[in-house]
Order: C-alpha cells, then structure tokens, then sequence
C-alpha cells in the first residue's frame, strides 16, 4: 500500500486484536486504507517519516487517524502519544487510545497529554466490534479534518 | 536569717517590758509602803509635841528624817489643818501644802506624797505631810534600760553570727537544691545533679533528689526509645504497604489487561468461526463453540467482579451527600427496565439521603436489587420492597424479595466472595457481588446482615452511621 495514502494507522503488538480489529473495519469497508505498525518505534518511524519510512512518505499526507494500544514492548503508547501531541507538525492529529484494561490508572494521563479518545477493548465480541465499526464511522466518515 | 532575728528581736521586746512592767509596780509599792511606815513612826513619836503645842520638839522630831535622804520634805500640820512645823527648817512655808489633807499617798510628778493622821488613843492631834523623791527608782531604771540595750544587742549580735554559720550548713544546701530543681524544670534537663554538701540530713535529701532525678531520666530514656521503636516501626510498616499496595495495584492492571486480551482473542475468533464458517459446522460443532464462547464471557465477568472487588478494598471513600431515592430509581431503571420486566411489582418506601461515597454505595443498591431481580424471577409476581429505618444513631436500608430466598445455615458464607449459595446453570453469577456489598458497607462503617429461608424470599439489610443533624432524625421512619 502506498504510505501516503493511508487514513488509519493500527498501533497494536496483539496480532489477534489487529486481526479482529481489522477484519471489523473491512466488513464495513473501513479498512481499505489501513495500515498496521506492530510497536512503539514503527509507529514513531511511520509519523515522522523517519527509518524504514524516511523517504517513502511525506509528513503533508498524515493519516485522518491513529488508532494507538498503550502496553507494547519497546516505545509503549503513552510514549509515542507524548511525542505526536509535542510536536507541532503532528499535534492536530487525532489519537484514539485503544486499551484492554478499565483498571488503566493512564486514562487520566492519557487525556492530559492530548488523547482525543480513550477506548477499553470490550472482551465481549460483540460489544468489541460495535466498538470499532463506531470508531471508524465516527472518525472516518463524520470527523472533519483541521486541513 | 531574717526571721531568726525578728524571733529574737520579739522575744527580747516582750521579755524587757514585763521586766521593767513589774519592776515598776513593785518599786512603787515598796516605796508607798516604806513612806507609810516611816510616817506611822514619825506620827507616833510627835504626838507629845502636837498635844503640848511644842514647835521645837516638832521639829526636833522631823529632823530625825535626814537619816533618809530621799525625804525631801515634811511638814507637821495641828488639829485645825494649819502649818505647825516643816522639815528642813530652811524650807519656805510656800512648798508645803498650806493645809493638811485626806489621808493617803499619791504620785505627782517625780515625787510621791501623802498624810498620815498623827492621834493619841483615838483623839486626833493633827496631821503629818511627807514627800519622798522618786530620784533614785528612775536612777535604776535608767541602769536596767541601758542594760537591757547591751543585752539585745549581744544578743542580736550572737544571733546574726550564728545564724551566718547555721545558713552554711544549711541554707546553703537548701538553695542549691531548689536552684537545681528550677534549672531542671526550665531546661527539662534530667541529666543534671544536686552537689551533695555532706553526710547530714540534707545530704540524705539530696541523695534522695538525686535518685528520683536519676529515674526520671530512666523513664524519659526509656519512654524515648519506645517511642522512637514505635515510630520506626510505623514507618516500616507503612512504607510496606504501600509497596504492597502498589504491588497489589500493578498487579490487579496486569490481571485486568492481560487476562482480558487473550479472552477477547478466544471469544473474537469463535465469534468469526459462527459467523463466517457457521455453514460448514453441524449442530454439535455449535453448541461446543457455544459453549466455548460462553466460558470465556463468564471468565470476563469473573476477572471485571474481582477487580471491583479488589478496587473496593483500596479505593478511599469520598463523603458527598447521596441522594438515595434518586440512585435507588435510577438502579432500578438500570437492572430491571420497565419493558423488559414488566411483572416485577416494586414496593419502595421512604429513602433518605445519606452521606457517603457515591459510586460505591451506587453498587451496593446495583448488586442487591440486581441479586433480587434475579432471584425471584422464577415467580410469577415477583415482589421487590425496598425502605429503610432509622435505629442507634444509623440508617438501616433493606430490600427484600419474594423469591428463591436460601438455607439459613449458609448464612454465614452469604458475604464470603466466592461462596454461592445457588449452582451456575440454576442463576448465573460469579459470587462475588455480596463480598463487594460487605466491604463497601463496613468501609463506610456500617454492617451488613440476611433474613430469608429456602423458598420463603430473603431480607438484605445494610446500615449506615446517619451524620444528620439531630432535628431531621425524627423524619426517619421507623418500621
């Protein structure tokens, strides 16, 4: 898929999340234009057009979202959240934390650093992909861009 | 020192006029009676020369008193009261009294003086006139005043003396004693001691204070030790649980993240296995992936009840006034909607509000009249009552069902997280919401208790400490 024309970017180290998630999105045509990072450091790498990204994508094409687990091996989400939301070429982007746990003593974080949502993955299936077919509408369809 | 002195001075005061007051009195009447008998002689002895009218012997007779020279004058009076003969014979006639007088003696001036009647066998002849000089009886006053003088001031002066030794032995300890004792009592210093002066009573004193002061600074030593023991131990204690809290924390995130995702891969994937391949599976492949599905839910239930319930214990309680009328209605809308169950007949009586956390007492009425819904479902008109009384100073809130109710002799594991008294395919549930009832309850310092038997419905009561002013009790009603 061509980096610069991805609209939703799925930060998740569970291969089976990313797989329910994404099989989700695709059942209501939401997924054409996904693309799936597997930790901190990709996601990192894929913003800011940096690594294996650095030339194969410009910062202009950002995607319309980004959807960001926060427990992953390397650079967790909490992390990369910081950066996007302290960099003034990629604050107006919108985040939406996709997490497991309710326990999560970071939602409070998460919002003060700049989260424009906070999502606990329901482990009810059902409730899980209504979540994420939501999730798409909202931030696919309905959402307006800042550009 | 100077109540020594005043002592003495007192004593001496006291002692010198009693002296001279006696001295006084006495001199006094030794002299009257001295002048009385001297006249009584001279009075005896001129009887011949009053009753012959003979001047020369009269004063013959007078000049016999030059034998006492403190008579200073004299004088011979006749029958009729006049002048007859005066002693000394220069005396001039002016200082004598010009006529006799009563008889008797009295002091005037510095002088005593008085008439004696001069009779022969009871015929009065006339009257005799002595004065005598006091001269001499202030002279030894005179002597007595300057020798009492001397002796108050020997004395006083032995008295300073002595005292100034006695106050070395004495004193001297005594004041540095309580010197010591201010020095203590303004420094809280108790490692200071009381120089012994010697192996007298005082000494014993002052060992004595010095042993107490030696046990106080014991005590103080020993008091201080515990105490600082105490405090370490607090702070050991409370810097190990709240490690063990932070623990206990992590862990119940890692629980609730870790357990859950694997469980929503188990039930996500056999969700698409129903969905997308539920053709090429026969019914039996059905109900085992049923079954599956099913597992992995009641297990997310299980893993969200434990981590309330684990929430419950640490979570701090946050006091607000609760509106419990409106939470319990709300409740009620939310466990039983009015459109999908419609039987249940809903008895709610007065609730009043109360003060404490809202979220956690919002999930005691959650489970309870969740636990009552469920419970009497099997009937047909199921009744669910809900009220409160006030008792000692608490609130007591009920909810009562018609249902299934329960072996009174389970009563004790009813509140026991875990422990159920009814099996999973009978009602469904995890055993968890009676545990997470009790320790919100007695977090906020309340109790909580059953009534029910098998069949016969159950009584869930929970109390809370009612903080409202006395005045607006009276509105609680009573059962």
């Amino acid at each position: 898929m061509n980096p610069n024309s991805v609209e939703v970017l799925l930060v998740e180290d569970n291969i089976n999340d990313a797989e329910l998630t994404i099989r989700e999105l695709k059942k209501h045509n939401l997924a054409n234009n996904l693309f799936h990072v597997k930790d901190g450091e990709e996601a990192l790498d894929f913003i800011f057009c940096t690594g294996q990204f650095a030339g194969t994508r410009t910062m202009q094409n950002a995607p319309r979202v980004i959807l960001l687990d926060i427990q992953m091996p390397k650079v967790n989400g909490i992390e990369v959240l910081e950066k996007i939301k302290s960099d003034d070429r990629t604050r107006a982007l919108p985040v939406v934390i996709l997490t497991s746990s309710k326990e999560d003593p970071d939602i409070k974080k998460c919002y003060d650093l700049g989260a424009n949502s906070y999502i606990v993955k329901p482990v009810n299936f059902e409730r899980f992909a209504a979540a994420i077919q939501n999730l798409g509408y909202y931030w696919l369809l309905l959402n307006q861009r800042p550009i | 020192m100077r109540i020594i002195l005043l002592t003495i001075g007192v004593v001496l005061l006291v002692s010198s006029i009693t002296f001279f007051a006696y001295e006084f009195y006495s001199f006094r009447k030794t002299a009257k009676e001295n002048l009385s008998t001297i006249a009584k002689i001279i009075s005896a002895n001129s009887t011949a020369a009053l009753a012959f009218d003979n001047e020369g012997d009269a004063k013959e007779i007078l000049a016999a008193l030059k034998a006492e020279p403190h008579i200073i004058a004299a004088g011979l009076y006749d029958r009729n009261g006049r002048l007859f003969a005066s002693y000394p014979s220069g005396l001039g006639l002016n200082a004598l009294p010009a006529r006799s007088g009563s008889e008797g003696y009295r002091f005037v001036d510095s002088h005593l003086e008085g008439f004696q009647p001069v009779a022969a066998e009871k015929r009065p002849l006339g009257t005799l006139y002595l004065r005598s000089d006091l001269g001499a009886m202030y002279e030894r006053f005179r002597v007595y005043g300057i020798l009492v003088a001397l002796v108050a001031i020997l004395s006083f002066l032995s008295a300073w003396l002595l005292s100034k030794f006695l106050q070395k032995s004495i004193s001297t300890p005594i004041l540095a004693l309580a010197e010591t004792a201010k020095v203590i009592s303004g420094q809280k210093d108790y490692s200071v001691r009381a120089v012994k002066a010697g192996n007298d009573e005082l000494g014993l004193l002052t060992d004595a204070f010095n042993y107490m002061l030696a046990q106080i600074q014991e005590q103080n030593r020993a008091l201080y030790n515990f105490t600082q023991d105490l405090e370490q131990r607090v702070r050991r204690r409370t810097a190990q649980w709240e490690v063990a809290n932070k623990e206990l924390e992590a862990f119940s995130y890692s629980v609730s993240h870790d357990l859950r995702a694997p469980l929503r891969g188990v039930i996500g994937f056999v969700t698409i296995l129903e969905d997308d391949y539920g053709s090429k599976l026969d019914d039996e492949a059905k109900r085992i992936t049923g079954i599956i599905k099913n597992n992995a839910l009641k297990m997310g239930q299980l893993i969200d009840d434990l981590l309330t319930f684990s929430r419950m214990g640490r979570q701090e309680i946050e006091r607000t006034n609760i509106p419990m009328a409106v939470i319990v209605d709300e409740v009620m809308q939310q466990v039983a909607p009015a459109d999908k169950d419609p039987n249940i007949r809903w008895v709610v009586d007065e609730i009043p509000d109360i003060k404490g956390d809202i979220n956690a007492v919002r999930q005691v009425w959650v489970n309870l009249i969740s636990n009552a819904v469920k419970y009497s479902a099997n009937k047909e008109t199921p009744q669910i009552e809900i009220g409160s009384f006030g008792r000692d100073g608490e609130i007591v809130f009920f909810v009562k069902d018609n249902g299934v109710g329960f072996d009174e002799k389970y009563l004790n594991k009813l509140f026991k997280v875990f422990q159920r008294l009814h099996s999973a395919d009978e009602f469904e549930g995890t055993g968890v919401g009676l545990a997470i009832v009790e320790k919100i309850v007695s977090k906020h310092g309340g109790k909580v208790w059953a009534e029910g038997s098998k069949n016969q419905g159950a009584s869930f009561y929970f109390s809370l400490p009612d903080e409202r002013p006395e005045f607006s009790k009276q509105d609680t009603l009573n059962r």
